[in-house]
């Protein structure tokens, strides 16, 4: 049975994108067949994060709108042949979606899929509310911070009010990650601390994702970070997370990045 | 001969409760103006944009003088979406609508009372299991509310009687908002932005920074609103 996840946050730059590419690879990696969806029409981006952007021909839009078969917009990852990805249009708007065909779509790849992954669109507007709309699970991406925090408790809410399980009165399981967590920052009380976060949002924690150099350099040579670099922090806290989401018992860490004696010297040196 | 069966439209109608802060000029009214200006430059920010009530009890305004009132507000960026307590003959074209005509006023029904049904014997008390997420709007007008978890910031939660939180208080509680003065909050810990009872309230810049995060209790003695820690 497919199962439809969102992964969404509220506010913007948090790392949904980015949680999208390494979730959707690391379920892919352990197996599953795995596709995201990007919702952030007119701005997309998770086929730059995932490497497919010179491959876009036609998009969700094309897809909702009949103009192209889903087969033809799907675009199958070169690395893992169990990851697709269905972009997002970048010269529309979010009118453009409607709800009917997105609901066709999801019906359409619950079939083909084992898992559905919505990249949602930052804010709480029309794209971000569609995102959520059919899903049967959310992963909501916060920060350390307070203003992360905050719009990921105003998600929370507006998850359950507009997601269609929700209306139907069943449980809706929703996630916590905790992405760019710092640790020394965070006993510095530089940042929030997990419990902190914990207790503002009250929600079931899915990972905590360390900060690391690793994301961004992933990202920039499109390649999700479990693919590009399996042994780093936050790849190990990805695979920890997908295998959580399996519905395995897997215990809670904070992986970090291995470094050797000398990258710590450096490091203490830099710093 | 009975007409074709039509597919029955349903007209769709919703229901919704704001909840509206009524302001009640006094006379002088220049000086009512400028008091509100006064509030608005601190914590009565929370007034741009709110749905306003007038009550014009306490003050007698020719047609004019309510529409110079109400374009003086707007001006500061007050809505006034209703009056009350006001003589429907000064209501002219323009005016916000009359929520409620004044009292001795009679207002001629043009059909005959319907016999007044018993009254239902509502809950009057609601429990909450969730915590009440920011940008959410709790209204309880009947009695007390109870949330067994927080209540986030830039949430609120407004009651007829008094206010229950479990966990941590962050956003907005207004209790004992139809005008009981006995009603309290309580909390298990304070972040508050706003705490009322019966229209008094306290702001966080105005508590004492000593209770933040301390399990409380607020209640009204007088005109003032009063917190003290509960152990």
């Amino acid at each position: 049975m497919a199962k439809v996840v969102v992964i969404t946050s509220g506010k913007g730059g948090v790392g949904k994108t980015t949680s999208t590419a390494a979730l959707g690879a690391a379920l892919a990696q352990l197996g599953q067949h795995v596709v995201v969806i990007d919702f952030d029409v007119g701005l997309r981006n998770l086929d730059l994060v995932m490497g497919a952007e010179r491959r876009v021909v036609f998009d969700f839009i094309n897809v909702t709108q009949g103009v192209a078969k889903l087969s033809q917009a799907l675009i199958r990852d070169k690395r893992l042949d169990k990851l697709a990805l269905l972009p997002a249009s970048q010269t529309r708007d979010k009118d453009a979606l409607t709800e009917e065909g997105v609901l066709n779509v999801i019906t359409a790849l619950r079939k083909m899929f084992d898992w559905i992954i919505c990249d949602s669109p930052a804010g709480i507007e029309r794209g971000a509310t569609l995102a959520m709309r059919f899903a049967d699970e959310a992963i909501i991406v916060t920060n350390p911070e307070v203003s992360s925090v905050r719009d990921s408790d105003r998600i929370i809410g507006i998850l359950d009010a507009k997601m269609m399980r929700a209306e139907r009165g069943e449980r809706v399981k929703k996630h916590l990650l905790l992405t760019r967590f710092d640790q020394a920052r965070a006993a510095r009380g530089e940042m929030l601390n997990v419990d902190d976060v914990l207790e503002i949002l009250s929600t079931s924690l899915l990972g905590i994702v360390p900060e690391s150099e690793e994301v961004l350099r992933a990202s920039n040579l499109g390649s999700p970070v479990t693919f590009n670099n399996p042994d780093s922090g936050p790849a190990r806290a990805y695979f920890d997370a997908a295998r959580r989401l399996m519905g395995e018992d897997i215990e809670m860490t904070i992986p970090t990045d291995k470094q050797s004696l000398l990258g710590k010297l450096f490091g203490r040196r830099a710093a | 001969m009975t007409s074709p069966a039509q597919p029955e439209q349903p007209a769709r109608f919703f229901c919704r409760s704001y909840m509206a802060v009524v302001l009640m000029p006094e006379p002088p009214i220049v000086e009512w103006v400028a008091g509100i200006e006064q509030k608005l430059k601190g914590a009565g920010r929370f007034l741009v944009g709110a749905p306003v009530v007038l009550d014009l009890s306490s003050v007698k305004l020719s047609p004019s003088a309510i529409g110079h009132l109400v374009a003086e507000l707007d001006h500061r960026g007050i809505r006034v979406m209703g009056l009350e307590n006001t003589d429907p003959k000064a209501i002219s074209g323009g005016l916000p609508p009359l929520v409620r005509p004044s009292k001795g006023v009679s207002v001629d029904l043009a059909a005959p009372k319907a016999p007044v049904p018993e009254p239902n014997r509502k809950p009057a008390a609601l429990l909450l299991d969730e915590p009440v997420r920011s940008g959410q709007s709790v209204f309880f007008p009947d009695g007390d509310v109870t949330v067994l978890g927080s209540v986030g910031s830039g949430a609120e939660v407004v009651a007829g009687g008094s206010i229950h939180v479990y966990g941590t208080l962050r956003g907005r509680a207004m209790a004992g908002s139809s005008g009981n003065t006995q009603a309290r909050i309580f909390c298990n810990r304070i972040e508050a932005e706003l705490l009322a009872i019966d229209g008094y309230y306290l702001t966080a810049e105005s508590m004492h920074a000593g209770l933040r995060d301390r399990p409380v209790q607020a209640w009204l003695e007088g005109n003032e609103l009063k917190i003290s820690a509960l152990r």
